[in-house]
Order: structure tokens, then sequence, then C-alpha cells
């Protein structure tokens, strides 16, 4: 396990930036390039690598906290906590080897466990960041209750690096549970499928992940081995060999199940979780095409219908849709191209310029990742 | 300056064009009248406003906001007022907003588990309000018959439950607010996430500094089917601090991990009647909680770890009345002080968790320095602290060496490692050690955060954060009466 704190470096790359008013794509491993808005102009942007600046810098599982730096391999981190019984209850995707824990909490993704254990953004306590004078600041800390001053911290996961680079950050851990059982439910239709996540989701029952697609609903259950084996003979079903369940999970954290293959646009629909299913949105396959996770709360879906169309569905749902990949097809060939995130509202986007604007006047992070002109 | 003694002058006017916004006995501008709203929790600091009003609707809320803005006014919102860092202490040139009118539980939706909720609505409120759905709202602060969602809100409130279960920021999935600019906005939604940057995150403990929150959408969560509560005593409080580390290091996350030191014990007991073990140097309270099953193997496995950890005794909850009874004693430590003193004085610094036994002989040494008492309540699982400093506010020496071991007692937080609050806020209370916590440019970058949502300052002003000026004065202030305790502080 390597460990640099090469700091120095980063402030010196970003105050020369600064200096000379050139832009600077913030990257890690690179593993989320795809993520976010393209460059404009990936020509007139300087790329800063964050892995120079490498390592966990602090760990002791009796506080349930670990620090790392922006550069720290998210493997290796998450190897080091699984060695002491511990894990990031948030279980982030990684897209790749190369993922670093800067790009897991700069992008903000959340796995299967989000909907019962809590966000990337839940579990950061505090965070290190080069904002865009050179600055280098500490917000937060180490531990697990601290109102002193604004949450910026918190507000980093998921900035896409707009706001700064972040450089360390200290994040809540949590046990790995004791007992852990994957049920498999067939030929359960979408709408059962909700109504049955969203009962289930008010009972006292050990749920930490849940998925449906084509008529098949796999659920699992975490936690002490009496309330597993419980809540098991509870919901019926049938179990998932370990090696198997593990294997799922898995694959539908980093996408490589075979739902997410292919070049159709993928649509990232985050609603509140007893939305009925949708319809007519999905142009490839007709109903059944989606994948249900969050119990509910997440819908995937492999469309190139307009975008207009699914962001005023998800909108009219109470919630927003999300171009998270946009596939080789047409996507935008109704007219404009599809923007990634769906549009703010103007008050929230005004809000938006202003911190952007404090935290990095001089616009040279990772410009228009997030919306154009942030 | 200029704008606000404009304003002074300008009360009449003021008042005048208040009251044509707001229904009849919704702005109160006599003393008597305004009396209750002088101070919240913390009773140290007392101001009156030049008026205070009362919005019963969202649209007359606004209406406020958007005269104020126009008039260069300042506003201060409240909600219950049971703070305990001055958050709601009233602007002398300001207004006062009080949700107390704004105080409907609008929707449950049980299938969903959420509620929808005016401001005003207390705490407890949506607990019951959820019960008969089998849900309950987690965030459980001691205040919690009494403190408003919006105060909650605006504080990043914590409970006895929330190691496990989370803090106020956990538990909110939407806020929809008011800005300065009298825009009505809504950060987050019915959905678990928002696309753009997470500003619910930066509202939620921002102290009513940077909106006015009209409505909250909060999760509910499955009441668990049973809960028991373990009582540890120990003989000796570092082996009782070294006891919540060794739990929480053999995997266990308790629903509730607390501690009260003897002298807490003892001012509670005749007042709770909780049963707690007086002889014991310190006590924990453990709580595990799910199904039966669950709960029996937890119960096991936390005795086990607690007896390796050398606790002299342990009684577990052998009823929900006794169960209750233990938190019972807990949640009534602060009041309990203000019985057996004539005033007390919060603590709210959080260390990490490995450092309480130095903590606690560190705040016995100041006992004798101060010559003051101190008993000691601890969220313990969180490492947050509350000692209470017992005072004589009619004696001003009293109360100045209470400041001062408060501010001893702050300071030694941030030394080893922790922070000045972990629930309270910082309000006007703290604004000095925020000095101390923060250097310079961490406090320029928060004035940022405060002006993308409030350019002019309007919003609660002078609070949370301090200025530069305030600091430098802070400094010499401790240089010179040689009372700086801690000078290697200046960094973080
Ligand atoms: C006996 C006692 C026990 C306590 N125990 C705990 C505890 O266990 N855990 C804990 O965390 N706290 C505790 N507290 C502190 C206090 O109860 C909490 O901070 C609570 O959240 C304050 O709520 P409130 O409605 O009384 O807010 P207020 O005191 O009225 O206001 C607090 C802050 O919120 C702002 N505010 C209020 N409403 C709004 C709104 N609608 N929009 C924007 N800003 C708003 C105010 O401006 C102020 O800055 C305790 C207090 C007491 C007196």
């Amino acid at each position: 396990m390597a460990t640099a704190d090469r700091a120095e470096e980063l402030v010196d790359q970003v105050r020369s930036a600064f200096g000379r008013a050139r832009r600077l794509r913030i990257r890690g491993g690179g593993t989320k390039d795809w993520y976010g808005e393209p460059p404009a102009d990936g020509s007139a942007e300087t790329t800063l690598d964050t892995r120079i600046h490498t390592g966990i810098v602090e760990y002791d599982p009796s506080e349930l906290v670990v620090t790392a730096r922006c550069g720290t391999p998210l493997a290796e981190l998450e190897a080091a906590l699984a060695a002491s019984g511990q894990m990031l209850a948030c279980e982030a995707p990684h897209f790749g080897a190369q993922a670093t824990v800067g790009g897991c909490i700069a992008a903000g993704l959340s796995g299967p466990r989000r909907a019962t254990s809590g966000s990337v953004r839940d579990f950061v306590l505090g965070a290190k960041l080069i904002n865009g004078r050179g600055q280098h600041l500490s917000f937060g800390g180490q531990v697990i209750k601290n109102v002193a001053g604004y949450d910026v911290s918190r507000l980093l996961a998921g900035s896409l690096g707009i706001l700064g680079v972040i450089t360390e950050v200290s994040l809540k851990v949590v046990p790995a549970p004791v007992a852990e059982a994957t049920l498999r439910f067939d030929g359960v239709p979408e709408q059962v499928a909700l109504e049955r996540l969203n009962r289930w989701g008010g009972q006292p029952l050990p749920l930490s992940a849940s998925a449906w697609s084509a008529g098949t609903l796999h659920l699992r259950l975490s936690g002490a081995a009496a309330a597993v084996d419980a809540a098991r003979s509870a919901l019926g079903g049938d179990r998932l060999d370990p090696v198997d369940a593990a294997a799922f999970w898995t694959a539908l954290r980093e996408q490589s199940a075979p739902f997410f293959a292919g070049d159709v646009p993928l649509w990232r629909l985050s609603l509140p979780s007893t939305t009925p299913p949708l319809t007519g949105l999905d142009t490839s396959a007709g109903a059944g095409a989606g994948l249900v996770e969050w119990g509910g709360a997440l819908r995937w879906l492999r469309s190139d219908a307009p975008a207009a169309l699914l962001r005023e569905a998800a909108r009219s749902a109470g919630g927003h849709a999300t171009l998270f990949r946009r596939g080789q097809g047409k996507s935008g060939a109704h007219g404009m191209p599809a923007g990634c995130f769906a549009p703010l509202d103007p008050a929230l986007l005004r809000i938006h310029q202003r911190l952007k604007a404090e935290f990095d006047p001089a616009g040279l992070f990772n410009h228009g990742r997030l919306y154009p002109g942030l | 300056m200029d704008t606000f003694a404009e304003a002074a002058t300008g009360r009449d006017a003021l008042v005048s064009r208040l009251r044509a916004l707001l229904p009849d006995g919704s702005v109160l501008d006599t003393d008597e009248a305004q009396r209750p709203y002088e101070c919240d929790g913390l009773t140290l600091f007392r101001q009156l406003p030049l008026a205070t009003v009362l919005p019963s609707t969202e649209a007359q809320l606004v209406s406020v906001i958007r005269l104020c803005r126009e008039a260069g006014v300042p506003i201060v919102p409240r909600g219950a007022g049971t703070g305990l860092s001055g958050g709601a202490t009233p602007h002398a040139h300001g207004v006062l907003l009080s949700t107390a009118k704004m105080s409907r539980i609008l929707s449950i939706d049980p299938l969903a588990r959420t509620a929808r909720v005016q401001p005003g609505v207390r705490n407890l409120a949506i607990s019951e309000a959820a019960a008969k759905h089998g849900l309950y709202y987690a965030p459980d602060p001691s205040s919690q018959i009494a403190c408003s969602i919006g105060g909650n809100v605006a504080e990043n409130s914590g409970g006895v439950h929330c190691l496990k279960y989370g803090l106020t920021v956990h538990n909110v999935l939407r806020v929809r607010a008011v800005t300065i600019d009298g825009e009505v906005v809504e950060f987050g939604s019915g959905a678990l996430d928002s696309p753009g940057l997470d500003l619910l995150a930066v509202l939620v403990g921002s102290e009513g500094m940077l909106a006015v929150t009209t409505e909250v959408t909060v999760r509910l969560i499955p009441r668990p089917q049973l809960a028991r509560c373990i009582m540890a005593s120990f003989g000796d409080v570092g082996v009782a601090g070294d006891a919540v580390a060794k739990l929480i290091a053999a995997g266990i996350i308790p629903a509730g991990l607390e501690m009260m030191d003897q002298p807490a014990t003892r001012m509670v007991e005749p007042f709770a009647n909780a049963g707690y073990d007086l002889d014991a140097a310190a006590i924990l309270l453990c709580e595990a909680d799910g199904t039966p099953e669950e709960v029996d193997e937890e119960i096991a496995r936390m005795s086990e770890v607690l007896r390796a950890a050398g606790a002299t005794g342990l009684r577990v909850s052998a009823s929900e009345a006794e169960r209750l009874r233990f938190w019972a004693g807990r949640k009534n430590a602060f009041p309990a002080a203000g019985r057996v003193s004539p005033d007390y004085y919060c603590m709210d610094g959080t260390i990490p968790r490995r450092r309480l036994g130095e903590m606690l002989r560190a705040i016995q040494q100041m006992e004798v320095k101060y010559d003051m008492r101190c008993p000691n309540v601890f969220h313990a699982g969180d490492g947050n602290l509350h000692p209470l400093i017992l005072f004589d506010a009619n004696d001003p020496s009293s109360l100045a060496r209470a400041e001062a071991f408060g501010a001893d007692i702050l300071e030694l937080c941030v030394k080893l490692g922790g922070t000045v609050t972990g629930e309270h806020g910082v309000g006007i209370e703290k604004i000095n050690q925020m000095c101390v916590q923060f250097p310079a440019d961490e406090r320029e970058q928060f004035f940022g955060v405060k002006r993308a949502f409030d350019p002019h300052g309007l919003l609660n002003p002078d609070k949370c954060i301090p200025t530069l000026h305030r600091c430098a004065e802070y400094g010499r202030l401790k240089v010179h009466g040689g009372a700086l305790p801690h000078p290697e502080l200046e960094r973080f």
C-alpha cells in the first residue's frame, strides 16, 4: 500500500492554474470519465491527477472512522476496512479497478445498500479541499457529530469536482453484517414487486438491498443471524448460494450485469419509492425493460425516447432523470443534445452559480461537467 | 449599520406594514408581549427584537421576508426556542419570525414511509402521529416534547438513538424554504437524491442563516418490535469510556449508548427515580432493539463485552416500563441540573471516543481550578459530551468562571481532535471558539457559503461564523487575561 503526502504539489498546480487562468480537469483513476457533461473544449484543460496524493492517513476501527487521501484506490480502502470487519455502508460502485476515494466522493454515487443504509454523503464526516484560490481548507473532522460551521464536507459529495480538489476525506464506517442471505422470487410483475418492496420497507426487516428486473425480484437481508433467519422464513423465496449472491450484487453495483450491456442510452430515474411502474418510456423493448433498485426509489431504463419525455415523467412523479450513459445511439437526436442532469429550477441554479463563484472564482475546476457554465 | 439605525427609527412604520400583511394578533411589538421571545434555551443572552411576527402560512411568511429584505431589516427565525446556543436570540434591530403558528402535520404516507410537516411541528408529534402505522421519526433530542422540526433541521439535532439511526441530516428527505429574496425553493425531494449540488446537506445545520424552512419531509422508519436496555456500572469513568470503545470494536452498534458520571446520576436520581446505581463512578446505558431473537443475541454479546471491559454490575431492563425509566433519567438530566443549581451551562463538544477518559480527568481538574461542580452526561457512542457546569447567574464571578470553564472545555475538545459543537450549534454562544477551531481561510469560505444564499447578510446575522475582527479581539483578550489555555491551538 503506497502512501504519499503530495498535497503541496496539488496546491502548486492549482495556484499556477489560477495564475495563468488555465482550466483544470480533476482526475483520479478515470473510471468515471464518462459521467457528467463532456468537456466543451478538452484542449483548453490541463489534467490534475489526484493519484499522487495517496494512502490511508488514519484508521481506528473503534472510532468507526477512516481518513484517506484522494488518490487512495477505493479497493485498497475497502480491503483495509474488511480486514477489521468493517465496510463503507454506501456500497459505492467502482466502475473500474482504478477507482479512487476522491472520485468516489466527488461522483457521490451510492450502491445497492443506499436505500437502507444511506448515501455517500451520509457517511462523510470531514474533508480537505483545495479551492479555486489555491487555499487548502479543512472542513468537518473525524468525529461522528459535528455542527460547527456549514457542512461543506457533505456538500462535496456529488459535486463532481466543481468546487475544488478534494484532497482528503474522513468517512464513517460500519461493522460488516454478521449474517447475510439473498432471496430470489420469480414471476413477479413490476407492480407487485413495488408494492411488496414498499410494504416490507415499513416492517422491521433486516433489508439491505433489492433488485427487480424482467419478473425476478432479488432481496438481500443483512444483520444479526437471528434476524436474518427469522426474516428468511417469514418472506419465503429461494435462497441464493452465497458466492452467486455476492456476484449478483457486485454485477448490479458495477453495472456489469447483462441489463447494462448494449448501446441504448441508460437513464437513471430517482423517484419516490411508491411511484407506479412507468410506461411508454422505453422504446426498445416495451414494458419490462427496466431495472428497479433501492426498494423502488431507483429505476434504470434503457431508452432512446426523447429526453424531455423521460424528464417530464420523472418530474411529475416527484423525482428526476439522469442520462447516466449516453451510449453510442442517437441520444439527443430529437432536437437539442440532452444534458446529463435534469435542469435546475432558476432559484436553485442561482445559488449554484454563486457557490461556484465563491469556491472557484476563476472557474478553474471541471468547467461545465455538472451543468453548462458552472 | 446605517440601514439598521434607520430601521430602528422607522419601527412604528415597520410594525404597521407588518400588521397589514398578517392576521390580527400575529405581530407583537410591546415589551410584555415579546418577553417570552427574548431568549432561547441559552438564557444568558436576552434581547428584545423590534417586533415579533407569527405568520400562519407560507404566503404570509414570504410577504414578511420580502418586506424585511426591502427595508433592510434583519430576520431571526425561531421554532420552539429550546436551542442551547443562542441561535434564536433576537436581533435588536430585527424582526423575530416565529413558526409557532405553522404547526400542522400535512400528510403521512405510510407506504412511502414519509411525513410532510410544517416547521413548527414538535419533534415528538411526528412519531405520535406515525405510531398507528408502526412507524416513527428516529432522531429524538431530549427536548423532543417541545422542540420543533424546523429547529431540528436548523441545528442538525441528534438524540440518544442517533449512533444507529442517524442525525437529522440522515432522516430528512426534503426541505422547502424561503430565501431572503422571498423565493420558495425546494431542497431535496421525495426521491433519495436530487440533481446538482447537495444543498440540502448544507441547509441542515445552517442555524437559520441560509433560508427559512416552511415545510419538511422526513423519513419514517419501522418501530422495532422490542427494545431492551442494559445499565452497566463501573468503578472508574476511564474504564467506562474504554468499555464504549470495546463495544464498538466488537462490531456492535447499540441502538443507544449513553454515559453518566456519578455526580450526574446522583443529581438525576431524586428527580427521576430511574433506579440508577448511585455507588458506581459511572454508568453506561446500552440499548439493543430489533426482533426478540435479535435483541436477545445482542444483549448477550453486549453483556459479555461489558463484563470483560470491567463492568462491576449489569442490569437489563425487565420490562418496557423499566427501560423507559432508565431513559427518563438520562433525558431529564438538564432539568435536574436546573433543580439542584440556580443555573447550569450545558457544553456540547465532541471528541474521538478514545479520548473520553483523558477529557473526564481534565474536567475534574477544571472543577478544582474554577471551584465549580460539573456533572457529565454523554452521548458516549458518538463521543458527544454534555458537561453541565453548575453556577449562579446572579453572582457575576460565578457567571464569569462558568464561561471560562466552558471555553476551556471546548478548546480542549478541539485540541483532542474534536469539535466545539456536536449538536447544539454555534449560535452566539460558541462564536469565539470557532476562531480556535477554524483558521481564517476556512471562516472566509463559510462566509462565501453564507453570501451565496444571503448576499445581504440579513438572515440571522452575526451568528455562527466569527469575523476576522472578532477573532482578533478574542485572541487579544485571551493573551491579555494571560489565560490562553492552549497556545498551540491556533492551527486546527
Ligand atoms: C432540555 C433540553 C434538552 C435538549 N436535548 C437535545 C438533544 O438531545 N439533542 C440535540 O440535538 N439538541 C438538544 N437540545 C437543543 C434543542 O432542543 C435543539 O437544538 C432543537 O433542535 C431546537 O429546536 P427549536 O424548535 O427549539 O429551535 P429554536 O431554539 O427556536 O431555534 C434554533 C435555531 O434554529 C433556527 N430556526 C428555527 N426554526 C427555523 C426555521 N423554520 N427556518 C430556519 N431556521 C429556523 C433558529 O434561528 C435558531 O438558529 C436540548 C435542549 C433542551 C432545552
